[in-house]
């Protein structure tokens, strides 16, 4: 008998990193469906690039750095499509493919690889190209006038404005119906417009136990609360416009830059709504989703001392 | 006496793969006497008893041949009648050394044990007095003599008696087949144990997983007095362990580094219990206990009675041998046993199985780094933070793991068992503790030499 030596536990619930990156990607795709929907061949091509672009650049970093390959954990991938789902339609693919290789080396490698990294990589990204890209990246077009994938129509892609510059210039009655917002018929980035798929993504986290409720919540719910006693525009807009599903239910929720129990994640929850109010209340941009969960993540280790468990029978 | 449903969750807790069907239906078989007995003097917690045979004395079944070597500790017999043939310094399936008495038994149906009592009649001290000469300590696996846990302190009253028939553990089935063959036992060894506490409330804990032995003890307990009650507990892994046992069954929390009686609460488990039933009624130490000889490396699963001091390789060979392929060989289940290589090992009060694995059941495993997903936290049943201390550990921060609560930790391996980067948290959180267990006793050591030098 050939015996092996360990320690106790000798089971395991036999699940996994990638298996949990796998359900946030599958997560996703209602949304990235929809944004191929709405925005056509340029949505597939802005999601194949950075997914190739952040795992070319995984396994090029973890040579260089002479450690294990760890595309494996497909952590790499879902950074990949996150940022894609986070970029304007019309944005120059060679711009799409510098964000993914800053998301994976600097925001992630640079810092050791998953686990290690401070802040969220596709939004670092995301934040890295707002400012080195800020026409490209603030650059909207209507969702309509797109090509889809079957090649049926071609109009030009028209210029818009999304519901959040409305919003900034206080001209409410250019916002379009409750119905668009929800399916995701509006200006916006790629994967952000549609409401319904990031909640159906969302819902499947949940019930799969990969992300808890406590992020999602507070931080929608702090943003209502905000916009309901600022009043103007109708709180719900608020909540369904710009990338606030898919900020505080895929971005916010990154394991690596929230913090790990159910309090913190609620205090977290409800810095992030605050921040993403106050920037696109009083802030230069009219979106400060990004912004305000990079925040937070900074916060992070600091609201993980101060909300420690209690041991069981600790008084 | 009634049948009543927990409904006290304590947090945390996981699921993992029961496999109590391999040895379940299988009635508890008594196994032929070995040729050598190997009969620690350490089978329970506590100091080790003193031995007080020597090479080529002859000595009956049910002799006294440990004297309990202080306050916790408890007294050791013979398991067979034979020869010793010598006292040798073996190592346990934990790890720890300690002298074992090396027995050459021979077939004979002559015992020693002691005179039986009326437990109606016998008095309260007589019925401790027989608890701790008949050696019994807890069965379940910390082996916490019994004969200190029936006398709480002057201050301490035992408001519930607390039967622990959770058998959480995956795999074994020892417990469940007391229950439902010795059930009779059981509530034997129940009046005595209530005798002695003063007349204590009974709450008998077991896992809704385990139908038939709630309907046996239901059956044996059906016209006891008192304030008896089944407590039908949710199945969920670590069930079995004291602290949530209390919790789940009266809703008491034991006080962070405190006992059990500090609430009132006595907990033993199932096999203690009918073992104090024979202690009394029957005059026998406890020298023999159930094993279940299971997992998928052994051919024929079994719920063996086997003398303590039965050596691995005899329990597996009456369990039809190992398969060629078995990988690990684990005392007890694999949540919480002690993995061994070596199957001249013997068993003692505490082996509750004996448990083979073969090549696919055996998880194997590189660790990644911890992505603080806080699947650890979730499954926790301590509510530690076991990222942060695995984390502090690695780094040799040992103080910051003891702020975080880390000698909370009863190392169930749940977090372990969760975490999906296979990290080592369980083994670093028993790695915390053994160092800070290191340093009280030195810093112990060295009051003491202080005060030695001041005198």
């Amino acid at each position: 008998m050939k015996l092996i030596l360990s320690s106790s536990p000798h089971a395991h619930a036999k699940n996994s990193v990638s298996s949990m990156m796998r359900d946030v990607i599958i997560a996703l795709l209602p949304a990235a469906g929809c944004s191929v929907w709405f925005f056509g061949m340029r949505a597939v091509w802005l999601i194949a690039v950075c997914i190739a672009a952040s795992v070319v650049t995984e396994a090029v970093c973890r040579i260089a750095m002479k450690r294990e390959n760890s595309i494996g954990d497909f952590s790499a991938v879902l950074t990949g499509l996150l940022l894609a789902l986070n970029l304007p339609p019309d944005l120059p693919l060679w711009m799409a493919v510098t964000g993914s290789v800053f998301a994976i080396a600097v925001a992630k490698q640079v810092f050791g690889g998953l686990g290690y990294n401070p802040f969220n990589p596709a939004l670092s990204a995301r934040a890295f190209m707002l400012i080195s890209f800020t026409g490209a990246m603030t650059t909207w077009s209507n969702p309509a006038g797109y090509e889809s994938v079957t090649g049926a129509t071609s109009v030009d892609a028209v210029t818009c404005a999304t519901p959040l510059m409305f919003i900034k210039k206080g001209d409410v009655s250019q916002l379009t119906s409750l119905k668009s917002f929800l399916l995701g018929n509006i200006g916006g980035c790629i994967g952000e417009t549609c409401a319904i798929a990031l909640l159906i993504g969302a819902a499947y986290l949940i019930i799969r136990k990969v992300i808890t409720w406590h992020i999602p919540v507070s931080f929608l719910a702090t943003m209502f609360v905000f916009a309901l006693f600022k009043g103007g525009v109708p709180p719900i807009l608020h909540v369904l416009s710009g990338g606030a599903i898919l900020g505080a239910c895929f971005m916010a929720t990154d394991y690596v830059t929230s913090p790990i129990t159910a309090k913190g994640k609620i205090v977290f929850g409800i810095g992030c709504g605050l921040l993403t109010m106050c920037i696109r209340s009083g802030g230069g941009y009219p979106e400060g989703v990004s912004f305000a969960i990079l925040i937070m993540n900074a916060v992070t280790p600091l609201i993980n001392r101060y909300t420690q468990p209690k041991p069981f029978g600790r008084k | 006496m009634k049948t009543v449903k927990s409904s006290f969750k304590f947090h945390g807790g996981v699921h993992p793969e029961y496999h109590k069907d391999l040895a379940r239906d299988k009635a508890i078989e008594a196994i032929p006497l070995p040729g050598t007995l190997v009969i620690s003097m350490s089978q329970h917690l506590g100091a080790p008893a003193k031995c007080i045979v020597k090479p080529g004395d002859k000595v009956v079944k049910g002799q006294l041949i440990g004297e309990k070597g202080g306050f916790i500790s408890a007294n050791v017999h013979a398991s067979a009648c034979g020869t010793v043939k010598s006292i040798e310094l073996k190592q346990g399936a934990a790890g720890g050394y300690a002298n074992a008495v090396v027995l050459e038994t021979e077939a004979s149906d002559e015992t020693a044990y002691m005179p039986p009592l009326d437990w109606k009649t016998a008095t309260k001290e007589e019925l401790l007095k027989r608890v701790e000469d008949a050696g019994i300590c807890g069965m379940g696996g910390a082996g916490f003599p019994s004969s200190v846990k029936l006398n709480p302190p002057p201050d301490k009253h035992c408001e519930y008696l607390i039967l622990n028939g959770a058998e959480c553990e995956p795999y074994l089935t020892a417990d469940f087949r007391m229950m439902l063959e010795r059930a009779d036992r059981v509530r034997t060894g129940v009046e005595i144990m209530r005798k002695v506490l003063n007349g204590p409330a009974v709450r008998i804990a077991v896992e809704a997983n385990k139908p038939e032995a709630i309907a046996a003890l239901e059956k044996a307990f059906a016209d006891i007095e008192g304030n008896v009650e089944i407590v039908v507990l949710p199945v969920l892994y670590p069930q079995g362990s004291e602290k949530h046992q209390i919790y789940a069954t009266v809703k008491r929390i034991v006080p962070e580094g405190g006992l059990p009686i500090e609430v009132g609460c006595v907990v033993e488990n199932i096999g203690t219990v009918a073992a104090i039933a024979d202690a009394v009624t029957l005059g026998k130490p406890l020298i023999e206990r159930v094993t279940t000889v299971t997992g998928d490396g052994v051919n024929d699963p079994k719920n063996v009675l086997a003398p303590c001091g039965t050596r691995y390789e005899d329990m597996v060979a009456f369990a039809g041998g190992a398969k060629e392929d078995v990988r690990k060989v684990l005392s007890g289940g694999p949540m919480m046993g002690f993995n061994v290589a070596d199957m001249s090992i013997s068993t003692t009060k505490t082996t509750s199985g004996l448990t083979l694995l073969t090549e696919k059941s055996v998880f194997q495993y590189s660790s990644h780094p911890c992505i603080n997903c806080g699947t650890c936290l979730r499954a926790c049943p301590m509510s530690l933070n076991p990222a942060a201390i695995s984390c502090a550990v690695e780094s040799d921060d040992i103080a910051f793991a003891e702020k975080y609560g880390v000698m909370n930790c009863i190392e169930c391996g749940a977090c372990s068992f969760s975490c999906p980067a296979y990290r080592d948290v369980t083994q670093n959180c028993r790695r915390a503790k053994a160092a800070i267990r290191t340093r009280i006793a030195r810093e112990k050591a060295a009051t003491a030499a202080a005060a030695e030098k001041r005198s």
